[in-house]
């Protein structure tokens, strides 16, 4: 309950930091979006929009800075319960670097690839966001199609695959299709996770569930009343019971308590019946008005 | 003439932008959505335009006329429907050959839109050819044309970014188009076989 409490503080001073009265510390127009970083307090965010009313992209609190700031960051996270021990990871979009970060330092022995496509975005994690790659990591500036079809082709596999490119205001349509997914499939050791960050309003949220479906069948669908974000944790394996989950999540627990992440909230949380419409068109390369659709 | 000529001038245009956004759509899943490849497809565009324009004006030298501006719709769906067909496998190859993107993109638009492309800007000074009659009045009918041709571009840029992406396959989209030049091209031929026999 105190966790609880904890958590809705921090999440209340996340809100708070977007008020107009957060000072912009660094403005920057790059290839690709507007990046804004701000700061309110010891709270300095990231954001990818000129408009300041945007929810802010990534955060970090400079007293507590492992501290995971948004839920759905932290719902990310949830990916360890499928599979604890990842020794190969790939992020495809950066942000602030909270993943790459926290991941390089629950495990310093795996191999984590970081892909973002904004090269600014990179400079900015690194001066803003105390985000500095660490020996086992390597950041590729590329496109994460590009990307993925590449590291497919010279037979790379991860352990753990985090999906968190839908960032912008721009949804970029060919990371959302069964081509895409499948690329990503063929990444996938045997006991591999994807964990994708997506959207859980509008029509969209019906597409990408049925486009999840056609390539992976079952999957863990993970929402919060506290986010817009939905978090899909897709495998190739069968779905573990709930007890395993549980299990899993006591133990990585005492690991993951610094970043505010707190597991055992997740497992029934993880939902694998469909609560969308089945029937929703598969986006595919030919179809992909990803955009579009969200606007509905 | 100019009832005919106006109307295909529209379609021309339609189908030059429609095609290139579509471009973005089918080099993405190999090159992505960085800002290059839109750079490449739009040099390419460009390009083949340009070429295109200079090949018009010089065909409309030898023996204007109706029939073989209809040629020109139907050889522009003939060169536009493989791509159908070929973007795959040739994006496939390039993809397996090129690491950089830029390049890669910028081929692959090159081996996919020059050939349609090209076809597609002789429209614009072949009809101004057609429908000149007199130097004072030439200015004013290459402007209607202009004003035809970019007005459709403009509306081939919008349904296909606003509607059409979210009603059909891509390939569906290039079946429409290529199915909208050989109804034009056809009534070309027609409107000159008409003219021909009265």
């Amino acid at each position: 309950m105190k966790q609880l409490l904890l958590t809705a503080l921090v999440a209340a001073c996340a809100l708070s930091a977007m008020s107009a009265d957060a000072r912009v510390i660094h403005r920057e127009r790059s290839l690709y979006s507007t990046i804004l970083v701000d700061q309110r307090g010891s709270l300095i965010c990231l954001q990818f929009s000129i408009r300041r009313d945007q929810r802010n992209q990534s955060c970090i609190d400079k007293r507590h800075p492992q501290e995971m700031v948004f839920t759905y960051t932290r719902m990310m996270m949830a990916g360890l319960l499928l599979n604890p021990d990842p020794e190969r990871v790939l992020i495809l979009g950066l942000g602030g670097g909270t993943l790459p970060m926290a991941l390089a330092e629950l495990y310093p022995d795996a191999k984590i690839d970081v892909v973002e496509i904004d090269p600014a975005v990179v400079t900015v994690a690194r001066e803003f966001f105390d985000f500095e790659p660490t020996e086992n990591m390597q950041v590729f500036t590329q496109d994460a199609r590009v990307y993925t079809k590449r590291a497919g082709l010279r037979g790379e596999t991860y352990d753990l695959i985090m999906l968190d490119a839908f960032n912008g205001d721009y949804i970029p349509e060919h990371l959302m299709t069964r081509e895409y997914l499948e690329e990503t499939q063929k990444l996938m050791a045997e006991n591999a996770v994807v964990v994708a960050n997506t959207f859980s309003i509008s029509q969209l949220y019906h597409h990408e569930s049925t486009t999840y479906q056609a390539v992976f069948g079952t999957f863990f669908n993970l929402t919060s009343a506290a986010s817009a974000n939905r978090i899909i944790l897709a495998s190739n394996m069968a779905a573990p019971s709930r007890s395993v989950l549980e299990q899993r999540a006591k133990a990585l627990a005492p690991r993951l308590r610094k970043y505010s992440v707190q597991p055992e909230e997740y497992p029934r949380a993880m939902i694998t019946k469909p609560d969308w419409d089945t029937s929703a068109r598969v986006l595919t390369d030919q179809y992909s008005p990803a955009n579009l659709l969200r606007g509905r | 003439m100019s009832m005919i000529i106006y109307p295909l001038a529209f379609v021309g245009g339609f189908v030059i932008m429609s095609l290139e956004l579509l471009g973005g759509r089918v080099l993405a899943p190999y090159f992505g959505s960085s800002i290059y490849v839109w750079g490449s497809i739009i040099t390419i565009f460009m390009l083949s335009l340009s070429l295109g324009y200079l090949f018009g004006g010089q065909l409309s030298l030898r023996r204007p006329s109706l029939k073989r501006f209809g040629i020109i719709f139907l050889v522009a769906a003939v060169t536009l429907y493989p791509l159908v067909y070929l973007s795959e496998p040739a994006m496939v190859w390039i993809f397996a050959r090129i690491e950089d993107p830029r390049y890669g993109s910028l081929l692959a638009s090159a081996v996919l839109f020059i050939v349609p492309t090209v076809i597609l800007g002789m429209i614009s000074p072949y009809s101004v050819r057609l429908l000149v009659e007199t130097t004072e009045r030439a200015g004013h009918v290459a402007g209607r044309l202009y004003f035809m041709s970019t007005l459709g571009s403009a509306l081939g840029t919008l349904a296909t970014s606003f509607y059409f992406v979210l009603w059909f396959e891509m390939n569906t989209i290039l079946v429409l188009l290529t199915g909208a030049l050989v109804a034009m091209g056809m009534i070309a031929l027609i409107a000159h076989s008409a003219t021909a026999t009265r």
